[in-house]
């Protein structure tokens, strides 16, 4: 659509009224949900509270488009976090109908319920609205030393690259894809009630440096877990895996970096 | 605080084993008490107390009373632990359990040598 | 609003949502605290054998009922399924049954969450159902 140009068949343009009766999308396929946007301002609320808010979607249209619509057209203050709206990014991780959630990376029509929820997700504090800090998630990322530990290096006259082959690749790369969404986080039921826990997405990682072969670090991040608030507080309740949009399966790889603790793996 | 004192793998460890043994021991436990007939044949006082006056079974409820106490009180702690944080808490909760722990197979070790002694009121 | 903003017990409610792993999860924890109160109990139950045969007696008219017969049917159940999980945990837990990391692709479907975890859940339930019937026979002497 450009600017004061024709719309595309179907469509009318808005009228000079926000109110919600004068905006149509009039596309015959399309239907009509109720978005329930979360609103929380910690400066001015004391608790949130939820605004609804009626709109129309397609088959493909996912959660992110109907705040963006809301955003746009109804609300302007809605705080939300999102950019690549391709599920690469990991900035529009949310609670939707009561799951943690990609909004980019989820449709409406899959949802296959009559209104969609939105909510902040648990156990990040809330910055405004659907934006949460992320400031735990990275300090406990940081913690477990997210980077190959080894004496020598590759950026050296003398040394060539460090070479691995297809399988050596094939041990980690899973892991490697971890956007860092947070939704593993919120979905934990340990990181419900334990402040101290590292958290499923650190300890993925840690098991995606400790499988690496180019990694020498092992016992160093191996130390770092074994504590009370450590890796021993994962119960393999699995709902990190349920909610991974990448695939990423953390649960798997935090009962694999425990084989080594407990002597399986060496 | 405990991890000072014992590694948290070496604590998962214990509790692993503890849970692993205790369940054989339950089983000979469970099948013991049906040797003796019907299962309120098997609560008679008399059955109770001849089956105490067995070395092997004493020892086998000796063994079960220490691994449930420890694999038991291992998960209130871990449990009681996330629920919530700080320095006092835990340790609290550590060395509570602890005692505890302690004070439970003291009593239940009470229970099973003057039993197998004879120590029983007529 | 505190820093975290934990979920906090509430957590637990609904566990279902997140698939059979987190219920098996909720009922372990459940399961765990029960069998330990259970436990405290019987320990200090069995303790009255040492005043002799009244109070042993007396005891047993205590657990002897029929809320006592389905208090120790729930203790069966509860034992067989945390007994039963708890194995299946440890095997989980030590790598094993979790099939093998390989490059993610869509649809994304974890591999550690398969139809092995998921069926050793079910047959752990379905054993405690089984014995819990099982005891109730016993105790009623059918």
């Amino acid at each position: 659509m450009t600017k004061g140009g024709a719309l595309p068949k179907g469509f009318e343009r808005p009228s000079s009224s926000p109110s919600q009766e004068k905006y149509e999308k009039v596309k015959p396929s399309s239907k009509t949900t109720t978005l329930r946007i979360s609103k929380f301002n910690p400066e001015s609320d004391s608790t949130s509270t939820f605004s609804e808010f009626k709109v129309h979607y397609q088959r493909w249209t996912t959660v992110l488009d109907a705040i963006l619509e809301v955003k746009s057209n109804y609300d302007h203050s809605i705080g939300v976090r999102y950019s690549c709206r391709q599920a690469t990014c990991g900035s529009c991780g949310m609670i939707i109908n009561g799951k943690p959630k990609l909004a980019c990376f989820t449709k409406i029509s899959e949802l296959d319920s009559d209104s969609v929820t939105v909510e902040p997700m648990n156990n990040f504090p809330i910055i405004r609205d659907l934006a949460v800090g992320f400031e735990r998630l990275i300090e406990t990322h940081k913690r477990i030393k997210p980077y190959i530990i080894r004496d020598d290096s590759e950026v050296t006259s003398e040394t060539k690259e460090f070479l691995q082959s297809p399988e050596d690749v094939e041990k980690y790369i899973q892991f490697a894809g971890c956007i860092k969404c947070g939704l593993c986080n919120s979905a934990c039921p340990t990181m419900a009630t334990d402040s101290s826990f590292v958290g499923p997405q650190a300890l993925a990682q840690a098991y995606r440096y400790v499988a690496d072969n180019r990694d020498k670090g092992k016992d160093e991040r191996l130390k770092i877990i074994d504590e009370p608030h450590g890796i021993w507080r994962c119960h393999f309740a699995g709902s990190c895996s349920q909610v991974c949009p990448k695939g990423v399966d953390p649960a798997m790889g935090i009962q694999l970096l425990r084989g080594y603790l407990l002597g399986y793996r060496k | 605080m405990m991890s000072n004192i014992m590694r948290e793998s070496h604590i998962m460890k214990i509790h692993y084993l503890t849970a692993l043994v205790a369940v054989g021991f339950v089983i000979i436990h469970i099948m013991i008490r049906f040797t003796h007939g019907s299962f309120a044949n098997s609560l008679e006082f008399e059955s109770v107390i001849a089956n105490y006056e067995s070395i092997p079974y004493a020892i086998v409820l000796e063994a079960m009373l220490i691994l449930i106490s420890v694999h038991g009180f291992n998960g209130l702690r871990i449990i009681l632990l996330e629920l919530k944080q700080g320095n006092a808490y835990e340790n609290a909760v550590t060395y509570g359990c602890l005692a505890a722990m302690i004070a439970l197979i003291a009593y239940g070790s009470r229970t099973i040598i003057m039993a197998t002694m004879g120590m029983v009121e007529a | 609003m505190e820093k975290d903003r934990k979920e906090g017990i509430k957590g637990m409610a609904n566990p279902g949502r997140y698939g059979i792993e987190r219920v098996a999860y909720w009922l372990m924890r459940i399961t765990g605290l029960g069998l330990l109160f259970y436990f405290i109990g019987h320990i200090y139950e069995t303790s009255s054998l040492l005043d002799g045969k009244a109070a042993w007696d007396s005891m047993l008219e205590l657990t002897q009922t029929t809320e006592g017969h389905i208090f120790l049917t729930l203790v069966i159940g509860m034992c067989v399924f945390h007994t039963g999980n708890g194995i299946r945990l440890m095997i989980a837990q030590a790598g094993f049954g979790l099939g093998k990391p390989r490059r993610a692709d869509y649809p994304y479907t974890p591999s550690s969450l398969n139809m092995k975890n998921k069926l050793c859940i079910y047959v752990s339930i379905g054993l405690a159902a089984l014995a819990m019937m099982y005891g109730l026979g016993v105790m009623y002497d059918v």
